[in-house]
């Protein structure tokens, strides 16, 4: 909202510096954006100059050579390129020095060889109008040579940029920003346009114009005026500048009170051409199927069901509330006009603003729902300067088809409950003071406070804790609220279970050498296919956005292997020569069984949430992932380094995890496995499909993917119980077994496992041969086992028996024991 | 005889003191105390001298042939000691050579880090800290925190839908389901979970469709909550005091400007006094400070007293508006993290450049 401070100073003038006031506008409520001029930056030097005399330029057939009297003692001499200069005319000149919109400095200057000191300026060059052709000519005598320009017109414009916060309807006006002015800084407040003035009273009107109104609930109240004898022609400059001022086109003075009034009271207007309504019949409902208007933009427009028109006998006439219709749009040609202030739905406004996606001034007002009082209050102001400035004759009396408007009850203010929400005491005088200074009407009930909401708040301050609002901010409340600590209850902070072990599977990846990264939630619809994901695999079936910014950012992730392949792609291509990264985020996908907590989903509230977003954790590496040193070669990320720092994530959590061959579209067939948590699958690890690698153009490359539920759920951590540890000391026994390859490890260790009982602690891989002392196919295992009793210590024939059915069970898997 | 003893003793004691290596000592051990040494064949020829000497002479040999084999021994030691001395001052490495590498740690993302910050400052105040889904439903993202269909305030926020069957579940209108666009719908979910009193933050990832350097689509917000009995404005001011202080040092300010959000009433934007300029608006030099663009204060979110109406919608789990009274607050992860590392750029940070994250270990 912009608000030219001159013109709010004629309401308000609280003689402050605009920046000071911009200050405390913001300090109560009302951010200012800018603080900008219209217009040249300064009035300086520019000042009324009379041409005496032009003469053809001699070497330019578009110029002319003027000589101005400019108040000095003698007269100027200024070349001018204007069609209209003429000798006598009154007008403005930028002497040298003067600094024009956009920083042009004048200076005195050549112009084809002939001397100028100064320039002769435009409506246009002084922001004072627009696309009139050459200089401005003002009226004749309206002040002597050489007066300051800024004495008789708006030459520089200071104007506030206010950003109003959609509740405040009030300050989308003109006189309500003056009030607040007047709230806030105690400056004395001049009566309203429409103070104490009415319609003219009578009955003439409803022979020119009637209207019906089809639904009050969408149109709350329809007002409208008749002008005659109406002269349609431009504004007054004075009028034109502060529309230009206010960011709004001139362009005619009957279009131009409508956009006047509307700054000023808030209350948007629209001019019908009378005589092309016919008989003046105007009816308000909503659109019907497939009806179209051409709206004033010259655009034709199909507007939905529940959007509300003003129709004329013909049709549509106009767009309610949010834009007039070309059929009966004012024009040079008019002589009658009906003028429309009316109160619509707020939210059918937003919602048909929306719909057509068409805002405007009027819209963006109209969707906040105003009271219908402002309507008068506009008529009002309109009637008196259709007169002015048209020359019209007021036709008597208003058409008002207004639905009964509950009376306003009074806001009852307790006692003591502004100090209960602000922790400040307010005096009650202090309260009523700043009550009143706002336009409220308040009387005193014992100790409360009974508030009146005067019609330009009504929507707004409906409630207790509104007023407690208002009291409070125009009361200094930053300066004046002192910073305390809420008291009493015996609260305790801190991380949940699950918190604090993510935290610490985090920092496991980052001590493991990782980086973290955050990628992006969406995706292209395409990543699935690049990583071969395909229907049934829920993870194509992806979280699609129905109005997202790209194509590229369409739909919601269901992996997070596609962002960590983009980070590692993007790093790769400017110059790093490996990544090591880990991603600790949500995957999106449609709703199914939640894990445990909020990792896993499962967030508190009473509605299930709409989809499934379990926490993974994600990592990816490629080329070395510990760089060559003078003291070691370069470890390079395969298989076994990633599942490596896999263990050793579950090992930091206290817990393990165990990984069975598992394929996945987008994994090396032969070099992926499934990670098994607690026996449930719980993600994936391998190394990338080279054509999957290659869509991300990256050599090899390894990862791995969990549902980070799944793993702390199986931590201890926290919640380890001792267990006494024996003294008596293990038998350790070593063996080598050649086994077929299509044997796994993994069912090596549990056959030899269930083979040796209560007494086997534990057995391990510890070392795998293949080569010329085993055949083609085959490799060889080296196991350790420990076996350990907790009662004695055990004796070498204890062992005896079960170190025979290990053997025996390794042999059953094709095994033959190595010397 | 004994003087014979005696000076065996004094021959060795000698002998033994003057042995260089460890080869000597042997010799000398045999020489002295072997089976052909003088000492042994006197001690060997005891029986045959006359009964009142052989007490004597017996026990004067002993004890030398026991002095001479602890001196052996001492000396034994001390030769080894000084030959592993000897042997490690030859083993010399370059002490000077670079360590072996331990393999680098990671980093953490800049925008984890900070999240903890604040999270740790807020546990330290007595909040829990709580996650909400991201894609949510327009009960809990707007209307449940009084923004009716169709009001304007739901403009303030550019909103991402989700495409009914477009993963969302079945039935779901247009604009049922959405990607948050702040971190409050969390307020209502935790007040439906738990009675008052309630102190809790949320960080998380929110939504708005809107791209510039200044705004991204995707960004993370944390979300603050206190309701019980007696809190006030004041306490909203104090606690964001105490937060920032911890978060920006502790000669920092707040400033509070009215506002309006439709879920707290009444409300007011939140800024930090400039740490970079000290709120003056001006550098040492006298220069404008560019941090704050010369205003002093750095703004940072939205707060207020939470609005009678959100706890309408919660009063049967405990919150009525007449008993208890509470604060609410949010703002922009990535805002503090720009302001504390001096990132300038918000896309930095989704693009996850390595020389970016190798900055913050």
């Amino acid at each position: 909202m912009r608000i030219p401070y001159a013109w709010m100073a004629t309401y308000c003038d609280p003689g402050l510096k605009p920046e000071v006031l911009a200050e405390k506008l913001a300090m109560t409520g009302t951010e200012v954006e800018r603080v900008v001029t219209t217009g040249p930056p300064s009035a300086d030097n520019f000042v009324i100059g009379k041409v005496l005399a032009t003469e053809p330029h001699p070497d330019a057939d578009r110029l002319r050579v003027c000589t101005v009297d400019t108040g000095d003692e003698s007269p100027r001499n200024i070349v001018c390129g204007a069609p209209n200069v003429a000798a006598g005319q009154t007008v403005v000149v930028a002497l040298p020095g003067a600094v024009m919109p956009g920083g042009m400095k004048i200076k005195k200057a050549k112009l084809r060889g002939v001397p100028s000191e100064g320039m002769i300026c435009s409506e246009t060059e002084l922001e004072l109008g627009e696309g009139s052709d050459g200089i401005m000519v003002l009226e004749d005598g309206i002040a002597q040579p050489g007066t300051p320009a800024g004495q008789v017109l708006p030459v520089s414009q200071i104007v506030l940029e206010l950003e109003v916060t959609p509740n405040r309807t009030d300050c989308f006006s003109l006189y309500g920003v003056a009030r607040e002015a007047h709230a806030i800084t105690g400056a004395a407040l001049a009566a309203s346009p429409w103070e104490g003035k009415e319609i003219a009273s009578g009955d003439a009107v409803e022979s020119l114009v009637s209207v019906e109104v089809e639904d009050p609930e969408l149109c709350p109240r329809f007002t409208a005026l008749a002008f005659e004898d109406v002269k349609v022609g431009p504004s007054p400059l004075w009028l034109k500048a502060r529309l230009i001022a206010a960011g709004q086109r001139p362009i005619n003075n009957v279009v131009d009170i409508t956009n006047y009034v509307m700054w000023l009271t808030g209350q948007p207007m629209h001019a019908f051409d009378l005589d092309l309504v016919p008989d003046g019949a105007l009816t308000v409902r909503s659109a019907r199927e497939g009806e179209k208007v051409t709206t004033l933009d010259g655009i034709e427009r199909e507007p939905g069901p529940d959007t509300v028109l003003v129709c004329d006998r013909n049709g549509p006439a106009a767009i309610a509330g949010i834009m007039g219709g070309a059929v009966s749009e004012v024009s040079e040609a008019t002589t009658s006009v009906l003028m429309e202030a009316a109160t619509w739905n707020g939210p059918n406004i937003l919602r048909s603003s929306r719909d057509l996606n068409l805002r405007s001034e009027a819209s963006s007002r109209f969707e906040k729902q105003l009271h219908p009082a402002l309507t008068v209050r506009a008529q009002i102001v309109a009637a008196e300067l259709m007169a002015e400035l048209c020359g019209a004759t007021v036709v008597e009396g208003m058409v008002d088809v207004a639905a009964p408007m509950p009376d306003p009850a009074p806001i009852r203010l307790r006692a003591g409950r502004v100090e209960r929400i602000l922790g400040l005491a307010i005096e009650p005088d202090a309260q009523v003071e700043a009550l009143e200074l706002l336009g409220f009407t308040v009387e005193r009930e014992g100790d409360d406070l009974l508030v009146t909401v005067p019609p330009d708040r009504f929507y707004d301050v409906t409630r207790e804790i509104d007023v407690v609002e208002e009291v409070g901010r125009v009361n200094d409340l930053d300066r004046r609220l002192p910073a305390t600590l809420p008291s009493g209850s015996g609260r305790v902070g801190g991380l949940s279970r699950q918190q604090s072990l993510q935290r610490r599977a985090e920092d496991s990846l980052r001590e493991a050498g990782f980086d973290e990264i955050v990628g992006w939630s969406f995706t292209d619809p395409g990543e699935t296919d690049r990583l071969r994901i395909t229907v049934p695999d829920p993870r194509a079936n992806a979280v699609k956005l129905s109005n997202p910014l790209s194509e590229d950012q369409s739909v919601m992730r269901s992996t997070l292997l596609g962002s960590l392949l983009g980070a590692a792609q993007r790093n790769l291509a400017r110059g790093a020569e490996s990544v090591a990264l880990f991603e600790s985020g949500r995957v999106y996908l449609p709703a199914g069984e939640f894990g445990p907590g909020p990792l896993g989903g499962n967030f508190p509230g009473e509605q299930r949430p709409p989809v499934n977003e379990p926490h993974h954790f994600c990592a990816l590496a490629t080329g070395s992932i510990d760089p060559a040193s003078w003291a070691h070669d370069a470890v390079t990320a395969d298989f076994f380094q990633m599942k490596g720092v896999l263990e050793r994530l579950a090992a930091g959590l206290g817990t393990t995890v165990q990984v069975i061959a598992g394929e996945q579209p987008f994994l090396h067939p032969g070099r992926s496995g499934e990670v098994l948590i607690d026996g449930r699958g719980a993600g994936w690890i391998g190394q990338l499909h080279p054509t999957v690698a290659a869509e991300w153009d990256l050599g090899e490359a390894v990862a791995f993917e969990i549902g980070l539920a799944d793993l702390l759920e199986a931590s201890p951590l926290g919640e380890e119980k001792y267990v006494d540890f024996t003294a008596f000391p293990p038998v350790d026994r070593d063996l080598a077994v050649v086994l077929p390859d299509s044997v796994e490890a993994s069912g090596v260790l549990e056959a030899a496992r269930t083979a040796g009982g209560k007494l086997l602690k534990s057995v391990t891989v510890f070392d795998v041969y293949r080569g010329d002392q085993v055949g083609e196919d085959e490799k060889s295992l080296a196991l350790r086992f420990r076996f350990r009793a907790d009662d004695r210590t055990l004796s070498d024939d204890e062992v005896a028996p079960q170190w025979q059915k290990i053997i025996a069970a390794l042999e059953g898997l094709g095994g033959k024991l190595r010397g | 005889m004994k003087e014979r003893i005696e000076q065996i003793e004094a021959e060795g004691t000698t002998a033994i003191a003057d042995a260089g290596t460890a080869a000597e000592l042997e010799e000398l051990r045999v020489g002295y105390l072997g089976r052909k040494a003088e000492l042994t064949t006197i001690l060997r020829g005891i029986a045959d001298l006359e009964p009142a000497e052989r007490g004597p002479v017996g026990g004067a040999a002993n004890k030398v042939r026991k002095a001479l084999e602890a001196l052996l021994e001492e000396r034994t030691e001390a030769l080894a000691a000084a030959e592993l001395e000897a042997s490690l001052a030859t083993d010399r490495i370059d002490v000077t050579l670079p360590g072996s590498p331990v393999r680098a740690a990671g980093h953490l993302h800049p925008i984890t880090r900070t999240r903890r910050l604040i999270e740790d400052v807020m546990i330290g105040l007595g909040y829990q800290v709580m996650e909400g889904p991201e894609v949510e439903h327009d009960f809990y993202n707007f209307t449940a925190l009084n923004h009716p269909a169709d009001h304007p305030a739901r403009m303030l926020q550019d909103t991402f839908y989700v495409e009914p069957g477009g993963g969302a579940p079945d039935g779901v209108g247009a604009q049922d389901v959405l990607l948050r666009t702040h971190t409050s719908p969390m307020q209502v979910r935790a007040m439906e979970s738990a009675p008052p009193p309630l102190f809790m933050i949320v960080p998380g990832k929110t939504y708005r469709r809107d791209s510039d350097a200044t705004h991204s689509p995707m960004f993370h917000q944390v979300e603050g909550l206190a309701v019980a009995e007696g809190i006030t404005l004041a306490d909203l001011k104090g606690t964001l005091l105490a937060m920032l202080r911890e978060i920006f040092g502790p000669d920092r300010e707040i400033r509070m400007r009215p506002h309006f959000f439709p879920f707290t009433e009444p409300s007011v934007e939140f800024d930090v006094s400039c740490f970079k300029c000290g709120g003056s608006g001006k550098l040492p030099g006298g220069d404008r400070c560019n941090l704050c663009k010369g205003i002093g204060w750095i703004e940072l979110g939205g707060a207020g007293m939470v609005d009678p109406n959100v706890f309408g919608f919660v009063r049967e789990a405990g919150y009525d508006p007449d008993l208890v009274t509470g604060f609410a607050f949010g703002f922009g992860i990535e805002r503090i993290a720009m302001l504390r590392h001096g990132v300038g750029d918000l896309r930095l940070f989704f693009d996850n450049d390595v020389r970016l994250l190798e900055q913050f270990s």
